[in-house]
């Protein structure tokens, strides 16, 4: 049996054009990859990116509608690029964001007498409380009792998403329509729109200061060392004197907090009432993009607005061109298996060869 | 119905669809145990479920043959074991990135090509799944029979299986590379186990395990493809194979026991207590972590798990 081999050198650090420019070419080749399988259904995937780009970003219109949509994106990348610099593995972005989106729901359905500035504060409050809630769970159980994480947050989604179903088909059920979803919250709930005329909402400002403040508390802080340090090596933390079982439990508030604050910006900018599929699996992008992103704020923040240019141009291109929506899910699976990939080129000079 | 609890035939059906929902999490979980004794976390297991669950399908609706659905859902799995292997093992890329990968990727690629092939029906196309077989004799046993010996045939492939796993990883030579490979790849190369081709090996018959167990799904369990038809099976599988030590037989008993949950939900969803059925339906999730918290103390991790290996 002989197989390939591909020896390995280590290299030094890689230059800095090198960094910037190994996102683009990923995504050049994910999506070069990703023409096979418009090539198989007999589509022109140049036609197709063209439609996809064109439908996503070559209007006002279709530009303000895709920030929309990066909005959760921005949040749920932040959520998991933070987690995933400590190591702590948080794939529960989905659950928490969901969380996040039913605390809102709960807090904006008591028609408070507040003044929309105060309601929203409290909105905003409130979501983050839940997703944190919702999160340290896993958190607390990886730090203290060292249970695997992917699994335990993973499995809290399905734990969340069945709440928020028997939520939505019970007592919380739209009594006129008898659909399967909260009637609007308090008006004075709603968040303001950024531009008149568009769906564009202040929701896409809280997700840019979460962008300025993971930036800000990673690169900035004692903790930001501490998170670091704790992925990086941490054993070598602990022997610092750093208390790697609390930075997790600190990243897993963050990180959750973050994911549910989607959930709010989707509930109280977006939606107004409480749906069951308020998240057509913004949290599991969310890795992809950190992974885009390097975990990198400014790059998190990049590959959402990328994404959200994939997944808004998937539905033009699904109506337009007849390719089925799914098609976003291929190449976001692909985007992220070939960004690891490109990775590598960071730590290594890759030679091909021959094993025995 | 108040006194159903008490009748025999409350009984049978109970364990007859406890062992009915166990199968797909015997042949997953079977499957992630040798990704993780061979030291391959292979997070692709939801991705690869789901995808076999879709060519299972679509091969039968196309060809009405039963065994061809089982053939390409198992050799799709495959595909996916190959992928993740040269991505973990060949290049030696991060283990959860790359199955999280896998896993979004499989899944966005059955939804897509069902869409291309189906379309969107209002009732989604059925098919002629698998009946049960009733074993001659066996199935005759009272209360026993028709638990154990009046299933689908992929039952009892997920039941023969379990033997077999545990005498190749605990009683053949490929069993002992396997594990030493997981346990200290450098020692295993050292006594001239080819490191790579056992991981490779392991992959291989991880991924044709999940494929087969996503066939369960659209072959046995229900009659079509539905959206996340898998519903996280693939990752309580990930809490069963810690739970069962990385020992197939303990496999069996993890997976009866979250099967035994999930057939109690289906079963008190028709009784008159008020409780959402949702509640129901969430309680083997719950019970997972649980089981997780209870086992983490005592989980002996394959040592090399997660370590890629690289030959100087």
């Amino acid at each position: 049996m002989s197989l390939i081999s591909i020896k390995l050198e280590k290299r030094t650090a890689p230059p800095v054009w090198f960094q910037v420019l190994t996102p683009v070419i990923a995504i050049v080749i994910s999506l070069g990859i990703s023409a096979i399988f418009l090539l198989i259904l007999g589509k022109n995937p140049f036609t197709a990116f063209y439609y996809m780009f064109y439908g996503a970003i070559g209007t006002k219109f279709a530009f303000l509608e895709m920030l929309v949509k990066a909005t959760p994106l921005i949040l749920t990348g932040i959520a998991v690029a933070i987690a995933f610099t400590a190591k702590y593995w948080n794939i529960g972005a989905e659950g928490q964001l969901y969380a996040g989106a039913l605390a809102a729901t709960w807090f904006g359905l008591m028609n408070l007498p507040l003044s929309p500035v105060i309601y929203i504060s409290l909105e905003i409050l409130v979501g983050f409380l839940a997703g944190a809630i919702w999160s340290v769970v896993p958190g607390y159980l990886k730090a203290e009792l060292k249970v695997d994480d992917v699994v335990t947050t993973l499995l809290m989604n399905y734990i969340m998403i069945y709440i928020v179903s028997a939520l939505l088909n019970g007592p919380w059920r739209n009594p006129v329509t008898m659909y399967p979803s909260s009637i609007a919250i308090s008006k004075n709930a709603f968040f303001p729109k950024l531009v008149p005329q568009s769906r564009l909402h202040i929701g896409f400002l809280v997700a840019i200061i979460a962008v300025l403040l993971m930036y800000f508390i990673v690169r900035k802080t004692k903790l930001g060392f501490e998170i670091r340090a704790t992925g990086a090596n941490p054993r070598a933390a602990n022997f610092l004197g750093i208390n790697t079982t609390k930075s997790i439990i600190i990243v897993s508030i963050i990180s959750g907090g973050i994911a549910g604050l989607a959930g709010v910006s989707e509930l109280c900018g977006v939606q107004y009432h409480l749906i069951q599929t308020i998240s057509p699996g913004y949290g599991y992008s969310g890795i992809v993009i950190a992974m885009l992103g390097r975990l990198n704020p400014i790059g998190v923040f990049l590959s959402a607005i990328y994404f959200a240019i994939v997944i808004t141009g998937a539905n033009v291109m699904s109506y337009s061109l007849n390719i089925p929506p799914y098609i976003s899910d291929v190449i976001q699976g692909i985007t992220l298996i070939v960004m690891l990939a490109m990775l590598l080129l960071f730590e290594y000079r890759i030679k091909v060869g021959r094993s025995k | 119905m108040k006194n159903s609890f008490l009748t025999l035939s409350f009984w049978v059906g109970f364990f007859a669809a406890t062992i009915r929902v166990a199968t797909p999490l015997i042949l997953a979980t079977l499957g992630e145990t040798f990704s993780e004794r061979s030291g391959i976390l292979n997070l692709g297991i939801e991705g690869t479920m789901l995808f076999g669950a879709f060519a299972g399908f679509i091969t039968v609706y196309l060809t009405k043959s039963l065994w061809l659905g089982v053939l390409f859902a198992t050799l799709s799995g495959l595909m996916f074991g190959l992928l993740m292997a040269f991505l973990v093992v060949t290049l030696g890329l991060n283990q959860h990135v790359s199955g999280l990968g896998i896993t979004i990727f499989a899944s966005g690629l059955a939804y897509y090509l069902y869409r291309a092939i189906i379309g969107a029906p209002t009732v989604p196309p059925t098919i002629k799944s698998f009946s049960n077989i009733a074993i001659p004799l066996l199935s005759k046993i009272p209360v026993l029979g028709p638990v154990l010996f009046n299933q689908t045939i992929i039952t009892y492939i997920a039941l023969i299986a379990v033997p077999i796993a545990g005498y190749l990883i605990f009683k053949t030579n490929f069993g002992l590379s396997l594990r030493s490979v997981g346990e200290n790849p450098e020692a295993a190369d050292a006594v001239g186990v080819n490191v790579y081709k056992i991981r490779y090996l392991s992959m291989i018959i991880a991924g044709s395990l999940m494929g087969l167990s996503g066939a369960f799904f659209t072959l046995a369990e229900f009659n079509m493809f539905l959206y996340d038809i898998v519903g996280g099976r693939g990752w309580v599988s990930i809490a069963l194979v810690i739970f069962a030590n990385w020992v197939p037989a303990r496999v069996l008993w993890g997976a009866l026991l979250f099967g035994g949950i999930d057939a109690i939900g289906l079963r008190m969803q028709g009784t008159p207590i008020n409780v959402p059925f949702q509640v129901y339906l969430m309680l083997p999730y719950i019970l997972t972590i649980i089981v997780l918290v209870i086992g983490a103390r005592n989980a002996s991790y394959p040592s090399a798990l997660l370590k890629p290996y690289r030959r100087e």
